[in-house]
């Protein structure tokens, strides 16, 4: 089984949202969308400063079997990219909620981080998809 | 329902992630694909490869047909037990798939061919064979099971695990033979750039020599890491690097076609002799990532006065970069461009194969 924080949002795209104390929101896949990926080889960075609407395409990452989007789960701008996976992409794998953060978003809303899911309905929402 | 080997429950409670492949339900990885690669480029690992297709041709015309149905000839094979890469073509030259033929004594041939064209490679192997004037029997052998084992310590470690009378010659023998006893049939070959073993045998068998291997050390490893395996060794996958609508000579394979006896009318010479004639236009070649990002197939390529694609694409772990196969312009050399996603990305073009026997063989 994997592992779904109870602290954190989730999309049905499989990412996470933390919200942080300055109001920002950190990003990333869940365990579960890791698992289903594979190993990560490469993790093509973003520009900074880019504003994003829901669901727009924020950041390409690569496994040992294909290119994947990762859309924003929120509106916003972002203002931070994890430069750590330049060099070790496989951060992802080894910890998605903690080193293997994606990216942070100022959002726009935040009240749109209410349409996202909490850690028992995505749990549910995993466990529904995999029939 | 895909199939399953008959290893498929141990392949489960190994831990294993299965992937759809050729029909087959087959083992992806068994929780890292790079691991897996790494282990085989270093010591030792098993693949279940029994989703591949055995096929026997028996007969008084077992050669004489073979020399028609296949580009590459038989008549190479002096020794028993020695084998032979050939791939085989339609009329106009395409490549129907590619397989490896073993001489196993006079008229008694053993054909190891694809999965995923399992149906159309038999329709056809039958077909032509009607077309035989000596006894020829086309026998597919879905009673036996296939293992790769393979690696610089494959044959160290699997050994012990071989049946005493041939395990000797089985140590002993060069690169494209083999040596069989009752079932047991143990080629040196592969597809992974390594040395090793793949061992065709009965499914008792199969599965004790698995349970063996397992217990020696030899890791199991999935068809990710044998799709990266081959690609660094540059050896083609039928399907995405050559198919029915090209010929071997715009495959990299044109050493696979033996030209001569001019008079043997192998299916596809006529097609062949005119695109040699008039000079393909399109090569196959390695690609090495110079910039950021991981080729893929499908991708569009420019080269020299025109465009390609990547056939073949992904990251090697030996390389820890991007390479790929791609079919490109005849003229093009030195360096072209991939598109990747919005961005052309400069990659340098090279001759396979990328990695042989744990050694990078090109300019990185």
């Amino acid at each position: 089984m994997s592992e779904v924080p109870g602290n954190l949002k989730y999309s049905e795209e499989h990412e996470w949202v933390r919200l942080e104390d300055d109001g920002s929101v950190v990003i990333g896949i869940t365990d579960h969308a890791q698992e289903a990926l594979g190993e990560l080889v490469y993790v093509e960075q973003p520009d900074e400063g880019a504003d994003l609407a829901k669901g727009d395409a924020c950041i390409v990452i690569e496994s040992v079997k294909a290119a994947s989007d990762v859309y924003a789960p929120i509106s916003g701008k972002l203002v931070a990219t994890n430069e750590a996976l330049a060099d070790e992409p496989e951060l992802v794998n080894q910890g998605p909620y903690e080193d293997g953060w994606l990216v942070r978003i100022d959002p726009k809303d935040p009240a749109e981080l209410d349409e996202l899911m909490d850690a028992d309905a995505y749990g549910q929402f995993i466990a529904e998809s995999a029939g | 329902m895909p199939e399953k080997t008959p290893l498929y429950e141990r392949h489960v409670k190994a831990g294993a992630r299965t992937v759809d492949f050729g029909g087959w339900d087959m083992p992806l990885h068994y929780g890292s694909q790079i691991d897996e690669h790494q282990v085989v480029r270093e010591s030792a690992g098993i693949f279940d490869v029994s989703h591949m297709t055995i096929v026997d041709v028996i007969g008084a015309g077992a050669k004489e047909y073979l020399q028609k149905l296949l580009a590459n000839d038989v008549a190479k094979l002096d020794v028993s037990g020695k084998g032979l890469y050939s791939c085989m073509l339609n009329e106009s030259g395409g490549v129907i798939d590619d397989l490896i033929v073993y001489w196993c004594g006079a008229g008694n041939y053993r054909v190891v061919i694809n999965a995923a064209t399992r149906v159309q490679d038999l329709d056809w192997m039958t077909a032509v064979a009607g077309t035989c004037t000596s006894t020829v029997e086309v026998r597919e052998r879905a009673d036996l099971m296939m293992l790769a084992i393979q690696g610089p310590k494959a044959t160290a470690f699997a050994a012990p695990l071989l049946p005493a009378v041939l395990r000797q010659a089985a140590v002993d023998q060069a690169p494209f033979n083999s040596v069989s006893d009752g079932e047991w049939f143990v080629a040196r070959t592969g597809y992974t750039g390594e040395d090793g073993w793949e061992i065709i045998l009965d499914t008792d068998a199969g599965c004790r020599l698995w349970d063996d291997a397992l217990a020696a050390g030899i890791r199991p490893c999935g068809l990710g890491a044998r799709d990266t395996l081959r690609l660094e060794a540059g050896l083609a996958l039928y399907g995405q690097d050559m198919d029915q609508q090209v010929s071997p000579l715009v495959s990299a394979l044109g050493w696979t076609v033996a030209w001569e006896p001019v008079e043997r009318a192998f299916i596809g010479r006529a097609a062949l002799e005119q695109q040699r004639e008039q000079g393909p236009e399109t090569k196959l070649v390695g690609l090495i990532l110079e910039d950021r990002g991981i080729m893929r197939h499908g991708q569009r390529v420019f080269a020299g006065s025109g465009d390609g694609m990547v056939t073949s694409g992904g990251f090697s772990p030996t390389m820890q970069r991007s390479i790929a196969l791609a079919r490109i312009p005849t003229d093009a050399v030195g360096t072209c461009q991939v598109q990747i996603r919005k961005d052309k990305r400069n990659a340098r073009i090279v001759r396979p194969p990328f990695v042989r026997h744990g050694r990078i063989l090109v300019d990185s």
